[in-house]
């Protein structure tokens, strides 16, 4: 599975979205799942998926699908 | 006692920050309130859609002000389970958030105020509510039953006075919303800002948004309070790391921290100046009944500390004897003004006054220790608390059923367990389960199993679940 085929998956699994859900508008209380409970579902699942640890301040900003993309670069994860 | 929504006596002082972008004072405060107040009439009831805004709040001043009957509920609050309210008490106000398109179509708008709008209902019904009652809270606010919380005018003042007592909350205080309106933990820290003429932030943001945090230093916001999993999330959020300088006190309360992060946080605290109290309630009590004091956070881990002022504790055994000695499980019981009159299930149940006489059974166990600390361990009933709400077991299983699944339902704080013999993809039970009630999916989980175990008398045996993981 590529990097960004895994980013996919775990998005779809914490939120219970399809893959047509996974868009550009994609952010932080878009939608019911993505909640602030969500949120720390999400960025638990990103770090064991990649083995990386994400800062504070990355977990806060990342309020978006599309800004995952840029948060995950500094961690090494090309997407 | 000058009640803490006679917002007259702080006039000039300012009340709401960010609300949002504004600075509001308590002038203001009155004179909005005075445009909802003259379309309420005294002893309707009003069922108020909750959100930690500034017209969400003056919508339930004003119902105190008027000594209209406000009934609060979560704003998100699913149609189908607003429907059982709405049967059962037939309110001559709605006030809603526009975005609820769905409550718009059954009434008259009276009057919009900011994004809410007042609605007049077309319930015909009169009864009679007792005049003591002052709100309606639910007790679960997630699963819609038609069962509330009859608060009374002593109750909310009361609890608000003790509660700015022992947390010595000062006019220079400023608060920040981390918890609904409707969940008696969030409404009590706007009672007790209110009663002193202290400030409040009321925001929708949560603490995984960068602006939360923006907005907190901005306004220079001296304190905030959390559930154990606002707390778990902190930690994640590594708050010993963040640099609050205006932070002056914490608190936490809606279900067990644990020790270890309990220490940890008072450790945490310790080094930035930071109080922590630990605290204990009920909405049965308004809010509070213990706390736990700043300075015997690190001896007393674990502990719920003592009564408020004005409460009392006390523990009872099986036979409702009072227990004399020290370190002796009992079912801990409190007397206090804060207790509230009793339940109610329908508006015929409104005309009754206070059932309790100021003593509340918990329904939790607890022990005390030989210097006076009182401790839990346990709960008695079927509920659990998911993200700081208290869910009542049985009632998930009714929403279930409804839903057309066979289940049973067990639990730990923070973990819903569903055991099902309804062979469907569980993400099916859990979306379902999780959009009507509105709680985050992750706190379920569901188990199959062949069938639900049952006593000769067809009772259902929860104790023979416990140890089933799964039966593929």
């Amino acid at each position: 599975m590529t990097n960004r085929e895994k980013y996919d998956k775990v998005f779809m699994e914490i939120f219970s979205i399809e893959k047509t859900d996974l868009k550009d508008s994609l952010e932080y209380n878009s939608i019911m799942s993505w909640d602030s409970i969500g949120h720390m579902g999400l960025i638990a699942a990103l770090e064991e998926c990649f083995n990386i640890s994400i800062d504070t301040d990355d977990v806060i900003n990342f309020s978006s699908y599309k800004k995952g993309f840029e948060i995950l670069a500094k961690y090494g994860v090309e997407l | 006692m000058t009640p803490f929504y006679h917002l007259e006596s702080f006039l000039e002082e300012t009340v709401l920050i960010y609300a949002p972008n504004e600075l509001i004072t308590y002038r203001d405060l009155i004179e909005r309130s005075s445009d909802i107040e003259q379309n309420l009439e005294p002893r309707h009831v009003v069922f108020i859609f909750c959100q930690n805004s500034d017209s969400s709040l003056l919508g339930y001043l004003a119902c105190l002000r008027k000594k209209s009957v406000a009934v609060l509920i979560p704003h998100q609050l699913d149609k189908t389970l607003l429907a059982g309210l709405l049967e059962a008490y037939k309110p001559s106000y709605l006030y809603f958030p526009s975005y609820r398109q769905d409550l718009n179509e059954s009434g008259k708008e009276l009057c919009k105020v900011g994004n809410y709008i007042l609605l007049k209902t077309m319930y015909q019904t009169h009864y009679e509510v007792h005049p003591d009652i002052a709100i309606l809270m639910t007790t679960s606010g997630s699963t819609g039953s038609p069962k509330l919380v009859k608060l009374s005018y002593l109750n909310l003042n009361e609890n608000a006075k003790s509660i700015s007592e022992y947390l010595n909350i000062k006019p220079n205080d400023r608060a920040i919303s981390t918890m609904p309106m409707s969940y008696a933990y969030g409404l009590s820290i706007i009672n007790s800002h209110l009663m002193v003429g202290a400030s409040l932030v009321l925001t929708e943001l949560s603490m995984v948004e960068h602006s939360f945090w923006e907005i907190l230093k901005m306004c220079e916001v001296t304190n905030f309070g959390g559930v154990p999993y606002t707390y778990k999330l902190l930690k994640r959020l590594k708050f010993n790391k963040m640099n609050l300088p205006s932070i002056k006190y914490i608190t936490q309360a809606g279900g067990k921290l644990g020790s270890e992060l309990t220490r940890e946080f008072v450790e945490v605290c310790n080094k930035k100046g930071v109080q922590f109290y630990t605290m204990y309630g009920q909405t049965e009590a308004t809010a509070r009944m213990s706390y736990l004091h700043p300075n015997f956070a690190l001896a007393k881990v674990g502990s719920i500390g003592q009564a408020i002022p004005g409460g009392e504790f006390w523990l009872e055994d099986e036979n409702r004897n009072k227990i004399r000695d020290p370190e002796t499980i009992g079912e801990l019981v409190y007397r206090g003004k804060n207790v509230c009159m009793g339940y109610t299930q329908r508006f015929e149940d409104l005309s009754q006054g206070d059932e309790n006489g100021g003593v509340l059974r918990t329904g939790d166990f607890a022990k005390r220790s030989e210097d006076g600390f009182y401790e839990i361990m346990g709960r008695k009933n079927r509920f659990v608390k998911i993200y700081g709400h208290r869910i009542n077991l049985d009632e998930v299983e009714t929403i279930a059923d409804q839903l057309g699944y066979e289940c049973v339902c067990l639990g730990v704080d923070d973990v819903l367990k569903i055991y099902t013999t309804s062979k469907l993809k569980d993400q099916k039970i859990k979306g379902d389960l999780s959009r009507m009630m509105g709680i985050h999916h992750s706190a379920f989980e569901v188990i199959y199993i062949d069938s639900i175990p049952r006593s000769s008398s067809g009772k259902i045996l929860y104790n023979k679940l416990n140890g089933i993981t799964d039966s593929a």
